[in-house]
């Protein structure tokens, strides 16, 4: 018996023994899927909140339309608009070289959960900087830093400190709607479950993902305490 | 003791469905669920109407039996579920009757049996099929289907994708996403003269396997509800009888209805 059997197997729950392996391959894959485009959506959404406030004009505008699109639009239209809808164009992609990329469910959905966590990321990002005082930024240039160095150690620290709970949010928003890439075939946590559903009929294997998207949830909730803890500590009162 | 049971759940059944005008004996009117995405057993039109072979057959026997007849459409995936929890009282979707679904569900007597099979790019000119020939490639079907649970069970080697429709899986195999699609015959041959016509064939039949596929395709009542079942199978054998089963089926499958 192997490892992932056991929790059903204490448990006494029949599902649960024979899909526990499925569940646990589909724990994995769903926390790929949020730890990679959650954290490629930071980086781009760093990017894009900086031109969204000092960028050119035209290309403010870009952005502006962007975040309005994929915070406007549902995520699930997103996905099946980059699997189905870019999928009819196979000779293009092939012609490109990119295929290998579309025609994998996976990429796809890290394509469309990237993009759309990265709107949400930058207007949350954009809205922390514009909070920060002026006279942060005045103080630093007349000490004679560079713009580089005062976006790294004097705006980016202060501007987590006000969006890291939003961005947390935002994370555990991504851990739950991730469960729409068992729509476009994939056997994440959620598509495991619907697998073990179909053949058992036993609900009480939803309640066992419900739970397991729960921890998930409260690791997360955990480790932003202690990030914001470790962020604020030169504000702690003594 | 269990005819008395079967015999109580079917009146609280005619109960909870026709208040006030239910009588001791006749069930008068009962709730049909189906997926309505499986052309051509049964399909919701442009119009939003129901129609396919399923749909005419089932109202013959709605007209034979003297009831009232509803139908309900539901999603494949919810459709035993929503059968147990009393959404409707019978599933008439093309539905196998399978052990494992035995285990949920009563089945009626079988009134039609499918053809399974295999579609590909018209470029394959290979008919192997054997879970090792297609070793490495991409197979596609409904998820929780037979067919599913037939290339879980046997193709190993492959990377197996489920669909919630068979139309989703249709839309992949003429992506390029998907090398093979495995359903039952007919849908396949609606698929192959609509859409696929210049992409893909079909490359093989299928064996049915009676572990997995069961006896063919019957429909599914609550497990108890013997009243409502005998009342049907009277119904289905009627029909197998006089010729209408395979009349209705000559019309949407063109041929007849069990091979």
């Amino acid at each position: 018996m192997s490892w992932c059997e056991l929790p059903g197997y204490w448990l006494g729950l029949e599902v649960l023994e024979r899909y526990g392996c499925r569940m646990a391959d589909g724990l994995v894959i769903t926390m790929q899927l949020v730890a990679i485009s959650s954290l490629l959506g930071f980086f781009l959404a760093v990017g894009l909140a900086l031109l969204r406030l000092r960028g050119p004009r035209p290309v403010r505008w870009a952005i502006a339309g962007y975040t309005t699109f994929f915070r406007g639009t549902p995520l699930l239209c997103q996905l099946f608009l980059i699997y189905y809808g870019l999928g009819t164009f196979r000779l293009f992609w092939q012609d490109v070289g990119l295929w290998w990329f579309f025609r994998d469910p996976l990429y796809c959905c890290l394509l469309a959960f990237t993009i759309n966590t990265a709107a949400y990321q930058a207007e949350i990002l954009r809205g922390s900087l514009q909070a920060l005082p002026k006279g942060q930024i005045e103080a630093a240039r007349a000490l004679g830093m560079r713009p580089v160095a005062i976006f790294i150690k004097v705006e980016m620290p202060q501007a987590l400190i006000i969006g890291l709970r939003p961005l947390g949010n935002e994370l555990i928003t991504m851990i739950k709607v991730s469960a729409i890439a068992s729509l476009v075939t994939l056997f994440d946590l959620m598509g495991a479950t619907r697998l073990a559903f179909a053949r058992s009929f036993d609900l009480s294997i939803y309640l066992v993902a419900a739970l397991i998207y729960l921890a998930l949830v409260e690791i997360v909730r955990r480790i932003w305490n202690q990030m914001e803890a470790r962020l604020t500590r030169h504000m702690v009162l003594r | 003791m269990t005819t008395k049971r079967a015999f109580l759940a079917a009146m609280l059944a005619a109960a909870a469905f026709v208040p006030g005008t239910a009588s001791a004996q006749a069930i008068t009117e009962i709730k049909i669920g189906t997926e309505g995405a499986y052309p051509p057993y049964n399909n919701l039109n442009a119009k939003k109407e129901l129609e396919g072979f399923e749909i005419d057959y089932m109202n013959d026997l709605c007209a034979r039996m003297k009831v009232k007849c509803t139908w309900v459409v539901q999603d494949w995936d919810g459709i035993i579920p929503a059968l147990l929890s009393k959404k409707y009282d019978v599933i008439v979707a093309g539905m196998n009757a399978t052990p494992e679904r035995a285990k949920r569900v009563d089945f009626t007597d079988v009134y039609t049996s499918t053809p399974i099979a295999m579609v590909g790019a018209k470029s394959i000119t290979s008919t192997n099929i054997s879970p090792d020939a297609l070793k490495g490639k991409t197979l596609g079907a409904q998820g929780s289907t037979i067919h599913m649970n037939y290339l879980e069970a046997y193709y190993k080697g492959s990377t197996l994708r489920p669909y919630p429709t068979q139309e989703e899986a249709n839309l992949d195999l003429l992506n390029g996403r998907l090398d093979y699609i495995v359903a039952d015959l007919e849908a396949l041959e609606s698929f192959l003269k609509d859409k696929g016509k210049d992409c893909c064939k079909i490359i093989a039949e299928v064996k049915r396997d009676a572990a997995i596929h069961g006896p063919g395709v019957g429909m599914a009542l609550r497990k108890g509800e013997d009243a409502l079942k005998a009342m049907i199978n009277k119904a289905i054998a009627e029909s197998k009888a006089d010729g209408s089963l395979d009349k209705h089926a000559m019309k949407w499958l063109g041929k007849k209805a069990i091979q």
